[in-house]
């Protein structure tokens, strides 16, 4: 048996779990396909179809051969859209997450370094947002802004950040009164680096987890957002987007609903359970067995 | 006990504070006009302007501005631009519903939250546990409005039955059962969708709190008297593990309110909810800030009671 | 020849999954209890000494125990093969238990009363008064004033009265072989030595067999009948108390009982163990 590192032990763990690995698969296929569009948005290649070529003789058609999902109401092409869709509600869950996190470690680092007053006031301030109902909050932001993906992303991240400052907090506070931190202080060293290299590594699994977890939330709340015409604007795609534009033709034309809806249960699936099995994998306590 | 209580009270004092500053910059601070009609609408007369910014003190330094419509909104003279009708009036008609909508819906998210968690608990580490983990996931993953159009796309094709509104239109009832029973179909679709992400997320805590619970000595100290598993569970490990679920209770309620926007929207359920929506369609200004300034305030005085109620399930907060 | 054993392990061996693979914790111990007797497993932490005592009512969690081989012989009947409702009879009926840690081994959300009141009627139906019989046993286990204390929640005890509370606990079912987990390790020493006095009388009042799991040596002297010191998952050294304490045969035996302060003795240090030496042997 040889001796393996924490890091090691956890990716380990997460290998010989079924779930993890299933949905890992998900999440790169995910990927690739939301590269893929993107670059095919870029240098105008229609695959498998323009998405946004509207042909009203054509619209509202089920699923065929010609059109794998079906048309919508301008004749374009759902199969097209829904994949043109994926690197916008991929973005908006990355990027959001990314704002989340920016400002989750600033506030969690100065909260847990400062102490005193100013950790009073920053903790306080998060048991405030936290009251606010989330999407309510996010949805008078971007109506007030204006919809657009910058200002949806932002938005989010400024709303979802309460989290991640708390575990960096909770870990700051930890370290500052660690038997090693002691130590060096005590022998005229300055805490500040000791602090800020130890606290990457031990705070970096469930920070992890919590911002896989927060990307799909992020995509739901974009979606939920275009649901209410506040998320990102036509005729650019995204998945929630479709399923607006659908919903005056429900009983009509399910596969505007349906298949959209779909992508998104999907990939958020896929984001939540490796989330949860990376943090099965990463807690000292194995639960499981 | 009374220390516990007048700490905790004074504590949400101090948030209190910051949730109105919140709500109000929300608005305020947010960069673009400051009118709901955008700067350079021709219809709107400087008439209006002038009277729009006297209404909400927009002339003041911005410390007063939130100090004047704080005492606005208290005294029903902060008003909706869309009826003038005091906002705290209109806020008030919409909270019934919602009460009704969100607290069936806490109802359900507990009682199968609970259930759940309880049974993954239970089954840790076999195929049952990791059955209702995804399913518990797939709930978290749904997007509400998606669910909600094909329940209501399933359920009015097949039964042809109506699940709009808060009752149904022009029917008459014989009697007070049927009036009940047609509010309750009204409501349980929209409650038990709405409900989905807190049962998720309350299985979740349940589980976790609950294995937590059962690595503890008392458990092997229980197991040692010879008690059966439904016994160590049941009583000693469940009892143990009610801290989470009823704080929990506080955090659903931000996700419960927040998704009642759609839910409401969409069932056409008069409540807080919709009424946000309108709010934000509509640009009304001031019902926005007094919307997520009341809310909020509600959730607060939510996670007050859930304080108070784990103080009497656990006696070690009891004699604090 | 006499009697059968009240408890008769044979070979045990106990495995735990790991990560890394299966880990062998105790790798076939043998040893007997008879009715009456006292037995003191001696070891260091890690020994395999606590896992073998909570094996004997398989309070391991399983898994990631595993009993790939032995037997576990209570009153004749093999615990590891027991049906659980068997098993349940025994825990707490037939074998008895009190933890190191007093303060995390009571369920804080109960009272003192309640926990008690949960054994007797589970394994002693024929009580009538369960308070009495409860307010009797506090009393034994020398807890002053019972009737109010038995409404106390574990926290409003000292560690020391908790300790009683369990031990009463335990009692109370009438076992006929208690198990106690290094009952004193967690307490002061002065609490130490009032506990360990009442088990002793206990004993002699109430003809039980105790098994009592220690790391200290100087706690067994007038208390065993007999002991077995563990060594990383063995018995390396079984037999009559007086005969370990005084002629100990292996040398792990020896350097556990050179560890003990004696009042009197000049030592300049505390004496440590030579693993080296003692994995080469």
């Amino acid at each position: 048996m040889e001796p393996r590192s924490p890091a090691q032990r956890v990716f380990a763990r997460f290998r010989s779990d079924r779930i993890a690995i299933l949905s890992t698969a998900v999440i790169v296929l995910l990927l690739v396909t939301a590269l893929v569009f993107w670059i095919f948005s870029l240098t105008g290649i229609d695959f498998p179809a323009d998405p946004n070529a509207t042909n009203l003789q054509a619209k509202l058609q089920p699923p065929s051969f010609e059109h794998w999902l079906g048309t919508d109401n301008l004749g374009r092409d759902v199969l097209s859209r829904v994949l043109h869709g994926s690197y916008i509600s991929l973005t908006v869950g990355f990027v959001a997450v990314a704002v989340a996190l920016g400002i989750g470690v600033g506030v969690g680092a100065i909260s847990g370094y400062f102490g005193g007053w100013v950790d009073n006031t920053l903790m306080r301030i998060v048991d405030s947002i936290i009251c606010f109902p989330t999407f309510f909050l996010i949805l008078s932001a971007v109506a007030l802004v204006g919809p657009s993906l910058l200002n949806i992303v932002i938005v989010i991240g400024l709303v979802s950040w309460t989290q991640t400052a708390r575990l960096v907090r909770a870990e700051f506070l930890t370290l500052r009164e660690s038997q090693y931190v002691k130590a060096a202080r005590s022998l005229g060293q300055n805490a500040v680096p000791i602090i800020f290299r130890h606290i990457l590594p031990n705070a970096a699994a469930p920070i992890f987890v919590t911002a896989v977890i927060g990307i799909p939330e992020a995509i739901l709340t974009e979606a939920g957002l275009s649901y209410l015409g506040f998320g990102v604007q036509p005729p650019q795609a995204t998945w929630g987007n479709i399923i607006a534009d659908g919903k005056s033709y429900i009983l009509d034309a399910w596969w505007l609903i349906v298949f959209p809806g779909i992508a998104i249960f999907i990939s958020a699936l896929a984001f939540f359970l490796a989330g949860d099995a990376l943090r099965r994998a990463s807690s000292s306590k194995s639960e499981s067995n | 006990m009374i220390a516990f209580l007048v700490r905790r009270l004074l504590i949400s004092l101090v948030l209190m504070f910051f949730i109105s500053l919140i709500s109000f910059f929300i608005v305020t601070l947010t960069p673009g006009s400051p009118y709901p009609w955008g700067e350079m609408n021709p219809k709107v007369s400087p008439a209006m302007k002038e009277n729009f910014r006297k209404q909400f003190h927009l002339d003041e330094p911005l410390i007063q501005q939130y100090w004047l419509n704080m005492r606005d909104l208290f005294t029903g003279n902060l008003r909706s631009i869309k009826d003038g009708r005091p906002v705290i009036e209109r806020i008030g008609e919409a909270i019934p519903p919602t009460l009704a909508l969100n607290f069936t819906s806490i109802l359900i998210a507990l009682s199968f939250g609970l259930l759940f968690g309880v049974w993954s608990a239970r089954t840790v580490g076999r195929w049952q546990d990791t059955a209702l983990s995804v399913l518990m996931f797939a709930f978290l993953a749904l997007p509400t409005f998606w669910v909600s159009y094909l329940a209501i796309i399933g359920i009015t094709k097949t039964f042809g039955l109506p699940l709009l509104g808060t009752h149904s239109f022009s029917l008459e009832y014989p009697n007070a059962l049927s009036r009940f029973l047609d509010y309750a179909w009204h409501l349980a679709l929209p409650a038990t969708i709405l409900a989905l992400a807190g049962i998720a997320s309350q299985s979740r805590y349940v589980r976790a709190s609950m294995l937590e619970s059962l690595s503890e000595d008392y458990i092997r100290t229980a197991r040692s008297k010879g008690l059966d598993e439904s016994t160590v569970h049941y009583k000693h490990a469940l009892r143990n593990s009610l801290r989470p679920v009823i704080t929990g209770i506080g955090a659903l309620l931000p996700a419960l309110i927040g998704g009642s926007i759609i839910i409401e929207t969409i069932f056409a359920y008069p409540g807080i909810g919709r009424l946000g929506y309108q709010a934000v369609l509509e640009r009304d200004y001031p019902l926005l800030v007094a919307l997520n300034f009341i809310t909020a305030a509600l959730v607060l005085l939510g996670n007050l009671i859930a304080d108070v109620l784990y103080a009497v399930v656990d006696p070690r907060v009891r004699l604090e | 020849m006499e009697n059968p054993p009240l408890l008769d392990v044979r070979d045990l061996k106990i495995q735990f999954s790991t990560d890394d693979g299966p880990f062998d914790a105790v790798k076939g111990v043998s040893f007997t209890v008879s009715k009456g007797e006292t037995l003191a497993i001696v070891g260091e932490s890690g020994s395999g000494k606590s896992v073998t005592a909570l094996s004997l009512t398989r309070l391991l969690p399983s898994p990631p125990a595993r009993y790939p081989s032995g037997e576990i012989l209570f009153r004749g009947e093999n615990v590891l093969k027991m049906p659980p409702k068997r098993l349940r009879e025994i825990r707490g009926g037939g074998i008895a238990y009190i933890f190191q840690e007093p303060s995390t081994s009571l369920n804080p959300v109960y009272t003192i009363r309640s926990q008690i009141a949960e054994a007797i009627k589970l394994h002693r139906p024929d009580v009538k008064d369960v308070d009495s019989e409860i307010v009797k046993w506090l009393d034994a286990v020398g807890i002053v004033n019972p009737a109010q204390r038995m409404n106390d929640y574990p926290h409003q005890l000292s560690g020391g009265m908790q300790q009683r509370a369990m031990i009463a606990m335990a009692l109370s079912c009438q076992p006929d072989l208690l198990v106690a987990d290094e009952p004193t390790t967690a307490l002061d020493v002065t609490i130490q030595a009032q506990i360990l006095d009442q088990l002793r009388e206990l004993r002699a009042k109430l003809d039980m067999a105790i098994i009592l799991i220690t790391h200290n040596f100087a706690i067994i002297r007038g208390l065993c009948d007999k002991v077995a010191v563990m060594f990383r998952g063995d018995i390396v050294e079984y037999g009559p108390a007086d005969d370990v304490l005084s002629r100990p045969q292996h040398p792990y035996t020896r350097a556990l009982i050179d560890c003990i302060p004696r009042l009197g003795a000049r030592q300049e240090r505390l004496r440590t163990i030579d693993y080296e030496a003692l994995t080469k042997s």
